[in-house]
């Protein structure tokens, strides 16, 4: 089976995704990750105005079979949150780069990406 | 010590099956996901390899006194070719394992087949075998767990499935009895009985041949996870998880199925279920309904809008059918259907309605 590693994203070994441009960079699960949890049920995310510290735990993904702590790819502000998986938890198995994107984080620090995984780097991690 | 695996292991594997370790055995967790699997048992059917559950067989002129007096029902009430569920307890009353009994098609002395829980064949083998040598009894007692393949067709649609693949001949078995019949040409004992609340089958085939019979079903593979999601819709007890006489031990009155015990038989642990019965039980096993977001779990406790402690679950998933969290549990007799309780999650309450499983109409 392969997955899914869009090469314009960075990666934790912990199987979370973040952008790396803009002011703000999105946060998520990636698709490797969301196959090994199964059907996704509840996904539990800090609010608007919370801090991240990368490294850390930021929220809870529940899936019918497991619970698996989010980890932080970088530390922050979060300045919004993906409401729409609060009733549609299974956008996570749809859609983990798109629509099933958890939060969205202004980042402390500039350098913030550079500990992080690139695809290839991730890729052959789960491979 | 190696994991056993199910005859049909590389099948699974070439399906893309993944797979976890259950009672010492590498069994097929999910074949496509849960949700999809549970949908199709619910509104179809679907074909689950249990393997890994055992098979012990007990035949010669005290068979029936030998099973009768180590399981709590009453056997007598059984006839060839009917199934009996009952629980196996030890002198404290406490379940070790539940088990389905089929009491075989037998001309003369009784035959039975009982099915422990996996990991579970070889402790009740051994029990089997050193009850009968205290007590001088005139009996059989076989192991045939690896020599039996078993294959739970289940769902609204598994009788006629059955029927295609047996030529009609599942049409004469009712539910709850059994029959040995030819499945896709292959002999095999059926008994239409299960474990997620639909209609349907459980097949024992000779393990070498189990592909031929799993191949003769078209429909969708299942794995353990959507048994397991399935089993608790209808509060069926896992063993090793919601009793277990080691992390979790309960008689089979604080575990709801006071029903299997018959105290006018005589059974190892008899006596002590008389004073439980007589004197009352502190817990009961119960359903809880998350009225907030957020999935039970095993383990996690129960608690009343006072925070005072009503007890802990066992098992927990979110529903697939009702889309609602479910969970079930031992909750204090302070604590009967209608009462709302918090469910702690992580550490947050979280509202809860407790109920009498099962959580569906069936």
């Amino acid at each position: 089976m392969s997955f899914d590693v869009p090469a314009d994203r960075r990666y934790l070994e912990s199987h979370e995704w973040t952008t790396a441009d803009g002011e703000t960079v999105r946060i998520g699960i990636t698709d490797f990750a969301q196959d090994e949890l199964g059907d996704v049920v509840f996904v539990e995310l800090p609010a608007a105005g919370d801090e991240v510290t990368n490294d850390e735990e930021f929220g809870v993904v529940e899936s019918i079979k497991a619970v698996s702590d989010l980890v932080s790819p970088v530390s922050g502000t979060v300045t919004a949150v993906n409401e729409a998986l609060f009733d549609a938890p299974e956008l996570v198995n749809e859609d983990p780069y798109g629509e099933g994107w958890m939060i969205e984080v202004e980042p402390s620090s500039e350098d913030a990406f550079d500990d992080l995984l690139s695809a290839d780097e991730y890729r052959d991690q789960i491979e | 010590m190696g994991l056993r695996k199910p005859p049909l292991h590389t099948i699974h594997a070439d399906r893309d099956a993944s797979f976890t370790e259950f009672g010492g055995w590498e069994m097929p967790v999910e074949f496509d996901s849960i949700r999809t699997e549970h949908a199709a048992v619910r509104e179809s059917a679907g074909l689950f390899d249990v393997s890994h559950m055992g098979e012990i067989r007990v035949s010669g002129p005290d068979a029936a006194t030998l099973l009768g007096r180590l399981t709590t029902n009453d056997l007598s009430e059984i006839d060839p070719g009917e199934t009996q569920y009952a629980c196996i307890t030890d002198e404290a009353g406490i379940i070790l394992d539940d088990t389905m009994i089929f009491r075989l098609p037998d001309e003369g002395d009784p035959v039975y087949l009982f099915v422990p829980n996996a990991g579970h064949d070889a402790e009740m083998y051994t029990r089997w075998i050193e009850y009968r040598d205290e007590w001088g009894l005139d009996a059989t007692v076989h192991n045939a767990t690896e020599e039996w393949a078993m294959l739970a067709l289940q769902g609204p649609d598994a009788p006629d499935l059955a029927a295609e693949a047996t030529d009609g001949a599942t049409r004469d078995i009712d539910r709850f009895d059994t029959a040995f019949l030819d499945v896709a040409g292959v002999r095999s004992f059926a008994s239409r009985t299960g474990y997620t609340g639909e209609d349907g089958f459980e097949f024992l085939v000779p393990w070498d041949e189990a592909e031929t019979v799993w191949s003769a079903f078209d429909c969708q593979p299942c794995g353990l996870g959507a048994r397991d999601t399935l089993r608790l819709e209808m509060g069926f007890l896992l063993s090793g998880q919601d009793f277990d006489p080691e992390d979790e031990p309960r008689t089979p009155y604080e575990a709801g199925v006071g029903w299997t015990v018959d105290l006018d038989t005589e059974f190892v642990g008899r006596d002590a279920l008389e004073a439980v019965e007589r004197e009352g039980v502190d817990q009961r096993f119960r359903g809880v309904v998350l009225q907030q977001r957020g999935v039970p779990r095993h383990g996690y406790e129960v608690v009343d809008a006072d925070g005072e402690h009503l007890g802990h679950l066992t098992s927990g998933t979110m529903s697939p059918t009702l889309g609602e969290p479910i969970g079930l549990g031992y909750l204090s007799e302070q604590a009967p259907p209608g009462t709302r309780v918090r469910v702690m999650v992580r550490g947050e309450p979280k509202q809860a309605n407790v109920v009498t499983p099962p959580f569906i109409d069936k």
